[in-house]
């Protein structure tokens, strides 16, 4: 029969093995995690060549661009749920995984689109990306000014500081970044439009029309205020004016108004006489903002029209202008659209209607252009 | 035949002693429907037949191999220093949660490197296990049996074999019946986790049966 240790000796053998057994598990992780984690350093050629990147496998491909400086458009932060992150891999990019599955068409699996939030630099990779992403870039920058346009439509204009310039287009858009705040856990993107002109370009304006429960447009209109600083980044964007010199037709309603306001700034400061119609659609009179500014300019410029429509004018509005639904109105006025192009900015449903009616005035898919909010 | 076996259950040739314990762990002692352990992951990832499956799957794998390599730990360590005074039962929690958190950090790295699929299929249900105590819970009845009784190392396989099973039965029925409910004919105070939890009750209740068929 073994005698009882001393019960010192017990309480060391105790802690002894403890100790020994975690340190053995330790050991093994840290081996582990030093030869399964570890992919090596690991080649990203963009474009054929355009750029090759060297980095450390083991990140989304999504994050590896970024701090290489590429930046994919992504409004969920990484989460896979915006899907806007699509690349195309070429080579390296493996089986497609199951969290792509749902974000992906037939068709875009076909053309070797993947979502580089999802997919891991694992190996060397080719992948292409739309040229315009080398020149996205981002932004520190502080807010200038912050004005009502009407009750829940607000214009925010962001002076940039780091780096101090923004080259962009009429039409185009910037991500900004709402900040972990109040019951929003983590950073998260939301595009918005500009709405300054090119030449405006130290600084970033935009129009933002306030979302019910939406977390950076809550964040714009209740905790940010004139001298903060914000993040974002940009340009984005293929939504801009065609080369042709065609006639062109644009429809907007609410925050959509922000391109145009930045398009036909630019177009009277570069002398653009394009033949151009802008029909704005609100429900009220109190929904119509920018509209002395628009009316002015459409009295300077013989080539621009501005028609602003209400479709439930109040009874104190004095409404004299254009009632109807935004479609109504253009039906009225165009006859034969197949010499117009079409610009559209708004929310999906009213896309949806303009580009059904402008298809039955005449006007082919590929001369409408429009930028949908989600 | 099973019932002839209850008289004396370890006693026969290896194979029919290898399926009493595979029997009794998965159906008698299901250890959720019998003990109800590992009840937060049976709820909230019960929705779909789909997701059952691969965290049923993962339950089984890591507790299988938690309750050989904890069977191990304990036969060959903890019990040989208890007569000099070693507190085997008090140290065996502690090792045995270390044992299980090290092991799934381990798979999570492996099956990452192996398959991508497989990842998505199973890994991103191992984070969820480190904290599931049905696999800390059948490491420990594992030690219940072990004491006062000869039970090997494949034992404790079949053992830990058949108590991930027992759960894999468990949320795979759960998800059967869920999948099935009509969401709208249940009254507002129920929907979701209250009929899940009567559901579960009623499954529970029809595993009592099972309670005198085999006993370790």
């Amino acid at each position: 029969m073994v005698q009882p240790l001393q019960p010192w000796l017990i309480v060391l053998l105790a802690a002894g093995i403890s100790c020994a057994v975690t340190t053995v598990l330790a050991a093994l992780l840290i081996v582990a995690e030093r030869y399964m984690v570890n992919y090596g350093t690991c080649t990203i050629d963009v474009n054929d060549g355009a750029r090759q990147l060297e980095i450390d496998g083991g990140d989304t491909l999504l994050g590896s661009l970024k701090t290489e400086g590429i930046f994919i458009p992504s409004a969920c932060g990484g989460r896979g749920t915006c899907s806007y992150c699509k690349v195309k891999v070429l080579e390296g990019g493996g089986a497609l995984l199951p969290t792509e599955e749902p974000l992906l068409t037939a068709e875009e699996i076909a053309d070797d689109l993947r979502v580089s939030c999802q997919i891991k630099v694992r190996n060397d990779l080719k992948i292409l990306i739309p040229e315009e992403l080398f020149a996205v870039r981002q932004y520190r920058g502080v807010v200038e000014r912050i004005s009502d346009l009407t009750y829940d439509i607000k214009e925010l204009r962001i002076r940039l500081i780091e780096p101090d310039t923004l080259t962009f287009v009429g039409g185009q858009y910037i991500q900004l970044e709402a900040p972990a705040y109040g019951d929003n856990p983590e950073p998260v993107y939301r595009a918005y439009s500009m709405s300054n002109p090119p030449s405006d370009d130290q600084a970033v304006e935009t129009i933002v029309r306030l979302v019910p429960g939406g977390i950076c447009t809550t964040w714009v209109f209740q905790h940010l205020s004139e001298g903060d600083e914000v993040t974002l980044n940009g340009p984005y964007g293929d939504f801009r004016l065609s080369d042709s010199n065609r006639e062109m037709i644009w429809i907007a309603g609410g925050s959509g108004m922000s391109p145009f306001w930045s398009m036909i700034r630019y177009m009277a400061e570069a002398d653009i006489e394009r033949k151009t119609t802008y029909f704005f659609g609100a429900v009220q009179r109190r929904d119509l903002f920018l509209l002395d500014e628009l009316t002015e300019l459409a009295r300077k410029l013989p080539w621009f029209e501005f028609i602003p429509a209400l479709s439930a004018p109040g009874e104190h509005d004095a409404w004299t202008g254009q009632t109807g639904l935004i479609t109504e109105i253009v039906d009225r006025h165009i006859s034969d659209g197949r010499e117009l192009e079409g610009y559209l900015c708004g929310s999906a449903g009213m896309i949806e209607a303009a580009h059904d009616l402008l298809r039955t005035k005449g006007l082919t898919d590929d001369r409408v252009f429009y930028d949908k909010f989600n | 035949m099973i019932a002839e076996l209850a008289s004396s259950p370890l006693d026969g040739p290896l194979v029919m002693r290898l399926l009493v314990i595979f029997v009794s762990a998965a159906v008698t002692e299901n250890i959720l429907l019998t003990r109800f352990l590992g009840m937060c992951p049976f709820l909230s990832i019960s929705r779909q037949m789909r997701s059952a499956f691969g965290m049923g799957l993962a339950v089984v794998f890591v507790t299988t191999c938690t309750v050989v390599i904890n069977w191990a730990l304990y036969a060959y360590v903890l019990k040989p220093l208890e007569p000099y005074g070693l507190p085997a039962e008090s140290l065996k929690l502690i090792l045995f949660i270390v044992v299980i958190a090290a092991f799934v950090q381990f798979m999570e790295m492996a099956i990452e490197r192996i398959s991508i699929r497989l990842y998505f299929a199973l890994g991103i249900f191992l984070p969820l296990i480190t904290v599931n105590c049905a696999i800390l819970g059948a490491s420990l009845f594992m030690v219940t049996h072990v004491s006062g009784r000869q039970f090997g190392g494949w034992d404790a396989l079949l053992y830990g074999f058949g108590a991930g099973v027992g759960w894999f039965i468990a949320i795979m029925l759960l998800a059967g019946v869920r999948s099935r409910i009509k969401e709208d004919s249940v009254p507002a105070a129920l929907r979701g986790p209250g009929i899940t939890l009567i559901v579960a009750g009623i499954m529970a209740m029809a595993f009592v049966i099972f309670q005198g068929m085999i006993k370790l």
